[in-house]
């Protein structure tokens, strides 16, 4: 009869042995072929059981519960084991997967619309907001368009501030996106509120001039518009795309299709109006023209002279987004140059 | 328009600094371009009495003591011939500047500091100045043209500034005049302006003379174009003696940046300058036949111009004859037959009006420009007319250069030369503001202004100056108030009265901004060209001379051959960003434009082209290929809810088998494709690169293409995977073509490995593509799929030869 003692000595060693041969182990596959050779139904713990029948039959429930204790701790102890191993082996690919976080971000390219687009988007949408329709005429127009219905005729001596590309002795390439005044008020009657952008041409080709550049005209057309109403309309526009502490000033100019016409400064926003080079220490930048729409423009229209009148603006949109981004030259607009373009972001 | 501060002082008492009148001219709508001081290069010069003068053995040199009063005596070295002790001359102290000047002494190379120096061991502080090196010249200062010192007044101080002696301290104001205000063209127009906005009374210029009793028998003068020429006066002068003009007038002409000639000639300039009005002196003695006719010039007929020009003249061109010819060109220069010499006895003085057109349009004919043509292309007005006339006889006899005949010759078409009367209602004026200007205000200023305001009630009474041809209606009064009110006064206002719009964008505008934003987020960048190119380039691009694309709009008069027609096509402008951003180093890109491209329906043209929305992509580099811009394309597609098909196509300037016209239904809405290896070498590009066009005109129509919602299907999709072997020449698109119609169920036929090689006969590859079924009514199980596969392997053999893959 074996005695109960020296089985459960055998029992320790059997504890033993898992330990010891556990103690090097380091992955979740080892761990497991050790678990199985201990706890299988052929395995170390279970052969113990053979040792049953030598129990003096008044111990044998005291060796079951040994035995039973050992599987359950055997047990326990290898589903810990396993645990770490599977940490540690996490923790491995993780070290594996270790990246230098500084290097640079794979990303897909995006581009830009066009500086004048961007401007022109913001343009549209502060006027739009204050009720204008955006009308778009053709690049080709008539002389009487362009000039004549403006207040223009043939031997004016306004036709020489423009230099005009002429296609026909009838067509030009439009020299102002005013033209467009006409047409609309051929087609509609007050009140009319329109925004005309557009590309518009004239025969001047230096460092300062493009042959071709961006307006947008603006009328509004109803009874009883005023000088206030224009310089009411710009502080909203100017406040919008300069900023809020933005301050505009009118003076005197001259346009055929307005009377009394007006240029409009805004507050250099570069020095805040105190004057600096981007001013030309005058403390002020000229963004456009504008005007009460004369008389006479109504009445070549067929609207009543006595009875509505209007307002009329004109903006340089290459000036505007030269200004708003700093650009120096205008012909850099033209010749799509990707260093240029992709530095002009739609933010604002 | 260039005015001298001394000039306008003339009719004007001015009481503020340059500047100050600057921002008064700037207020009221004269923009002073330039403001400068005659003198302000010249600093730190003063009057020094040389005291003491002897010459350096062996040199041209003289050391001087100098005499500069409050400054101090210096010693100075001199070079100049004509100094001399006890006389005066400008010293430039120590730290002074004045010109440099070249080796001959006239020269001027630029400013230079004058410093303490040494000469032949002769120290040396400070430099006598000669008239050249202080910028004047004889005509702005008499003796300053000698080359060598400039003398001085005896009575000058010793030790003060020499810039007030010798009118250095003038102020020029060169000022930019509005295209309505042609009487301010002149010294005496501003000067109107400048009392009006000071609030000081004007000082007409004397234009009184007195005619003798000699008259030049039968002489006439006859106008036969009253159309061009409304105005004509003559007037006959005698007992000419030209000679030198004083060396006030030849001061304020030279201010003026106008030449002395002599004096008869001086005065025309000077009445120019003056009241803006250009007049012409005519030698008496070469008058043919003692009359002038002012006509149309006959086809051909040739006129010699005092430049000694010969000009080939129209019946479109006003000429001024004699009995026998031509003697001036009308308004533009005078003939070289009668121009005035210095043997000039009797002269006859022009002062007319001519129409501005028709002097705009000879002077632009004949390509010449003078002093004349442009000042009558603005227009002059009859009341300036009358007045130069009387002007210039006034100084005719101020300067007795000759005596004032009893022959006056005027002819007109019946013009007022007074001021014209006008009404208009305080009210109306007021209501063009938006704001209520005091009466007594609005009288004040009109006044100042020469309009000899009436109050009565509402009503104004004016009386419009007649030289005020601008003045038309009541918002012309309307802009007087407020330029001289001040626009500051101006309230912003909201349209209080004007009714409430819709506004926004139309459809049209609003897919094309969305296609923008879209196609940026395809990584390609927005570029704008101009509308016009050069016409080699379509040659370059191989278009054949009858090709639509030649069929181009020219302009009359391009600024150069490069931009001298309307795009037929937007390609070309792509070619050459892509060239300049290759140029500059930037290999690899992606550009688009939307723009119109012109098309006219004939040329010349008789009627506005139509004008075709067009989108225009290029795209260049190792990354991309001729499927990175079909997917560029696919994406518009999808963007406007259509789908578009490819065929192959060729292009001239496009790989001949890498070139696909784009098809959306049956129409051609563009094409696209990889550009020629001979393109590339002739636009310098280093990377290839691909070109889309697609006209956008013709897919405007689907812009309004409702998004729908197609409900998730019932039942799972089913998806096949087929390698399919065929013949090289058969397309992935037919393949594609039968798959679909073979079944009812295919909702997909997407391409995904394409294979070509053993074990595959060399004249055959392989096409692998994954089949998505889609469920309609019921689950389709394995079994049909696989009955709907059957199906579709054997029309494709049927079809198209082609087999399964083993």
């Amino acid at each position: 009869m074996a005695n109960l003692e020296e089985l459960r000595k055998k029992i320790a060693s059997v504890r033993q042995a898992i330990q010891s041969e556990s103690s090097g182990l380091t992955d979740t596959k080892t761990v497991y072929e050790l678990r199985k050779s201990f706890l299988d139904k052929t395995g170390r713990v279970g052969q113990l059981m053979k040792y049953m029948k030598e129990v003096d039959p008044s111990q044998r429930a005291e060796f079951g519960k040994n035995v039973n204790e050992l599987k359950n701790w055997a047990l326990d102890y290898f589903n810990s084991l396993d645990e770490k191993m599977r940490a540690a082996e996490l923790q491995r690919i993780y070290e594996r997967e270790n990246i230098d976080i500084t290097m640079p971000s794979h990303r897909r390219q995006v581009g830009n619309l066009h500086p004048v687009t961007q401007v022109r988007n913001q343009l549209i949408e502060v006027f739009s907001g204050m009720g204008f329709e955006i009308y778009e005429g053709t690049e080709v127009e008539n002389d009487y368009y362009n000039f004549t219905a403006l207040n223009t005729p043939k031997d004016h001596p306004a036709r020489d501030m423009q230099d005009t590309f002429y296609l026909s002795p009838e067509f030009v390439l439009r020299t102002q996106t005013s033209s467009a005044q006409i047409h609309v008020m051929e087609e509609k009657k007050p009140p009319i509120k329109i925004l005309s952008p557009g590309k518009v041409f004239r025969s001047d080709d230096d460092a300062t001039h493009s042959p071709m550049f961006s307006q947008m005209e603006g009328l509004v057309v109803d009874k009883g518009i005023t000088l206030g109403d224009l310089q009411g309309m710009l502080d909203v526009f100017v406040h919008k795309v300069f900023g809020e502490s933005t301050r505009t000033r009118l003076r005197p100019s001259y346009f055929p299709f307005t009377e009394p016409s007006v240029e409009v400064d805004v507050s250099c926003f570069e020095c805040g109006g105190k004057g600096c080079s981007f001013c030309k220490h005058t403390g002020w930048i000229e963004v456009l023209g504008a005007g009460i729409v004369n008389r006479k423009v109504l009445q070549n229209c067929g609207i009543d002279p006595d009875e509505y009148s209007g307002l009329a603006f004109g903006i340089g949109i290459e000036r505007v987004a030269m200004l708003k981004y700093g650009i120096n030259n205008i012909k850099q607009l033209f010749e799509s140059d990707l260093r240029v373009l992709n530095q002009i972001s739609d933010r604002q | 328009m260039l005015a001298p501060l001394s000039w306008l002082k003339e009719y004007v008492d001015i009481d503020v600094t340059p500047q100050e009148l600057q921002e008064k001219l700037f207020s009221c709508g004269f923009e002073v371009e330039e403001l400068h001081e005659a003198g302000e290069d010249i600093s730190g010069v003063v009057v020094g009495l040389v005291e003491t003068c002897e010459s350096i053995p062996d040199t041209h040199l003289h050391v001087t003591t100098v005499n500069a009063g409050e400054h101090g005596t210096f010693q100075v070295c001199c070079g100049a011939d004509n100094v001399a002790a006890g006389k005066k001359y400008p010293l430039a102290l120590v730290g002074a500047t004045v010109y440099a000047t070249a080796k001959d002494h006239v020269t001027i190379e630029g400013v230079m500091t004058i410093k303490k120096g040494k000469l032949r061991g002769y120290e040396s502080f400070g430099m006598l100045c000669s008239g050249v090196e202080l910028g004047l010249t004889e005509d702005m200062y008499e003796g300053a043209g000698y080359n060598g010192l400039l003398a001085l007044p005896d009575d000058a101080p010793t030790g003060a500034d020499v810039k007030p002696i010798v009118g250095l301290d003038d102020w020029l104001f060169d000022i930019a005049v509005t295209a309505n205000r042609p009487d301010c063209q002149s010294i005496y127009g501003i000067a109107r302006e400048v009392a009006a906005v000071l609030g000081k009374e004007i000082r007409e210029p004397a234009l009184d003379f007195h005619p003798t009793d000699v008259v030049k028998d039968g002489f006439s003068v006859s106008v036969e174009a009253p159309d061009l020429c409304p105005r004509y006066i003559g007037h006959y002068v005698y007992d000419v003696k030209i000679g030198p003009s004083p060396a006030w007038m030849r001061r304020r002409l030279a201010l003026s940046g106008m030449n002395s000639i002599s004096n008869i000639v001086d005065i025309t300039n000077y009445v120019l300058a003056e009241l803006g009005q250009p007049m012409h002196a005519f030698d008496e003695d070469f008058i043919r036949g003692g009359r002038i006719v002012v006509r149309r010039a006959e086809k051909d007929e040739i006129i010699t111009t005092l430049d000694e020009q010969e000009y080939v003249m129209n019946e479109d061109t006003l000429c001024i004859c004699d009995a026998e010819g031509p003697v001036a060109l009308a308004g533009v220069m005078g003939g070289l037959n009668s121009e005035i010499r210095d043997t000039t006895g009797a002269v006859l003085l022009e002062s007319a009006k001519f129409m501005r057109d028709n002097i705009r349009h000879t002077s632009r004919a004949l390509g010449k420009r003078t002093d004349a043509s442009a000042r009558f292309e603005k227009g002059v007005d009859e009341y300036t007319t009358v007045m130069a006339m009387k002007r210039a006889l006034h100084l005719i006899e101020e300067l007795g250069c000759g005596k004032v005949s009893g022959t006056h010759c005027d002819v007109n078409t019946g013009s007022s030369v007074d001021p014209f009367p006008m009404s208009v209602s305080i009210e109306k004026v007021n209501s063009v503001l938006g704001i209520e200007v005091p009466t007594d205000e609005i009288i004040r200023i009109m006044s100042s202004l020469g309009f000899s305001p009436k109050a009565d009630g509402d009503r104004l009474d004016l009386m419009v100056p007649a030289y005020r041809t601008d003045i038309e209606n009541y918002p012309d009064i309307s802009e007087e108030v407020i330029r001289m009110y001040g626009y500051e006064h101006i309230r912003p206002t909201m349209l209080e009265s004007a009714r409430v719009t819709a506004g926004g964008l139309t459809l049209k505008q609003k897919t094309v901004k969305a296609l923008k934003e879209r196609l940026c987020a395809e990584g390609l960048f927005e570029a704008m060209h101009y509308s016009f190119f050069s016409p080699s380039d379509l040659e370059l691009l191989g278009y054949a001379e009858d090709a639509p694309q030649r069929k181009c709009v020219r302009i009359m008069n391009p600024i150069n051959e490069d931009l001298s027609v309307l795009r037929t096509t937007l390609a070309p402008s792509m070619m050459r960003a892509i060239e300049r951003n290759q140029k500059a180093g930037t290999i690899d890109g992606r550009l688009f434009e939307i723009a119109s491209r012109f098309e006219a329906k004939e040329i010349p043209l008789k009627d506005y082209p139509d004008e075709k929305e067009t989108l225009c992509a290029g795209i260049w580099g190792s990354n991309e290929s001729f499927f990175t811009l079909k997917g560029i394309a696919d994406t518009v597609a999808d963007f406007l809810g259509i789908s578009f098909t490819y065929k192959p196509a060729k292009k001239p300037f496009m790989h001949p088998y890498q070139c696909a016209d784009i098809f959306c239904g049956d129409e051609k809405a563009g094409y696209l494709g990889c550009v020629r290896y001979e393109m590339m070498k002739a636009f310098n590009f280093r990377t290839k690169a691909y070109i889309l066009e697609l006209d956008l005109s013709m897919l405007e129509k689907y812009y309004d293409t409702p998004v729908k919602f197609t409900p998730i299907p019932k039942y799972p999709v089913e998806k096949r995977d087929l390698a399919l072997v065929m013949d090289k020449a058969v397309t992935c698109a037919q393949v594609e073509d039968v798959i679909r119609s073979s079944c009812r169920f295919v909702t997909g036929v997407k391409l995904f490995d394409v294979y070509e090689g053993a074990p595959i006969p060399e004249h055959r590859r392989s096409m692998a593509f994954t089949v998505t079924f889609t469920p309609v009514d019921e689950e389709l199980t394995p079994e049909k799929v696989d009955s709907y596969v059957h199906k579709i392997l054997k029309m494709l053999r049927k079809t198209l030869d082609i087999d399964l893959r083993e």
